[in-house]
């Protein structure tokens, strides 16, 4: 099924934040069936544990804490020196604090953005220089579909969402010449623990939106970001790829 | 053992991709050696990688010409 210009990514390495379940372990099995080796990223030992023996020989899982000071730059110093290169980058590690805005914390606010926007922004600065070395590189956000659309009781996750978007087209646009590109895969409503944390009103009204009728699966997703990755996607930059069963066509 | 304006040199010429002629003293970045911003920000990057110093934004921005980038690493390194 694989041809040279898509889901070939033999002799390349991938990095994917947040690959202990959900879309971030079916994006890491997708490029590991590519030919990539792996590194996942996981908040705990358990679950950088559980992404090693899931990856086997094909890569292995480390612990990450995006909002640790430091802990970024240095997990990429280290893949940089054990495996010599980044050439694709998966920002998928995110988090929600839920509560609509009049009872929204500053801190629910600023955990939000700061583990799904601003370590995007670090991981980002500390990856690209080798891609632009290179003179090839691949990084994908993970948005979602709610960036573009809101929903009630998640302002703080569709700022950051929505603040994605906008930063990976900047990014897009200065480092294009470089051959790296710089694209985002907005996830609609995907079977992952993430949504199964929903309300029932909440899945409710989500599904009457839905023209598929169904969630989405993770593998679904890893689908979109694999064609990103891929060779034959070289010159698609600053796009975003919806894939939410058509309950927001942009 | 390079001299250090030996190791500029070489630095612009790997960065920029230009020929070691073209690297005279005067020579600006942007307007004779055809870098453009990113190729500057990467250039300043590079010379901090090779001599091991980190080269503020305010003093980057200075760096224009061949002759400049050498000052300032004779000025700074120890």
């Amino acid at each position: 099924m694989t041809s040279p210009l898509i889901g070939n990514l033999d002799g390349q390495v991938a990095l994917v934040t947040g690959a202990t379940r959900g879309i971030g372990k079916a994006i890491a099995e997708a490029f590991v069936a590519a030919g990539a080796t792996v590194i996942g990223t996981a908040t705990s030992e358990n679950g950088a544990a559980t992404i090693s023996s899931y990856l086997g020989d094909k890569g292995t899982g480390k612990v990450l804490d995006v909002t640790a000071e430091g802990a970024i730059e240095a997990l990429i110093a280290d893949v940089q020196s054990n495996y010599g290169k980044i050439d694709i980058l998966v920002n998928n590690a995110g988090i929600t604090r839920d509560n609509l805005l009049m009872r929204m914390k500053e801190d629910e606010w600023e955990q939000v953005l700061n583990t799904n926007l601003t370590a995007v922004f670090k991981i980002c600065k500390a990856a690209m220089r080798g891609m632009m070395k290179n003179r090839h590189g691949r990084i994908i956000n993970i948005g979602s579909v709610v960036g573009t659309t809101g929903n009630p009781g998640q302002a703080n996750y569709c700022a950051a969402k929505a603040g994605l978007i906008g930063f990976s087209k900047a990014l897009a646009k200065e480092i294009a010449s470089r051959g790296v590109t710089v694209n985002a895969v907005a996830p609609g409503f995907i079977d992952t623990d993430m949504t199964k944390a929903l309300t029932d009103d909440q899945r409710e009204r989500i599904f009457d939106t839905i023209p598929a009728a169904r969630l989405g699966k993770p593998e679904e997703i890893a689908a979109a970001v694999l064609f990103l990755a891929s060779p034959g996607a070289a010159y698609v930059t600053g796009e975003t790829i919806h894939v939410n069963g058509g309950m927001n066509m942009a | 053992m390079s001299t250090i304006e030996e190791r500029v040199k070489k630095i612009i010429i790997e960065q920029l991709g230009v020929k070691e002629e073209e690297v005279k003293p005067e020579a600006s970045f942007e307007n004779d050696l055809g870098a453009d911003s990113l190729d500057t920000v990467e250039l300043v990057m590079a010379l901090e990688e090779e001599f091991e110093t980190e080269i503020p934004d305010e003093e980057a921005e200075k760096i224009r010409t061949v002759q400049a980038a050498i000052d300032y690493i004779n000025k700074h390194s120890s």
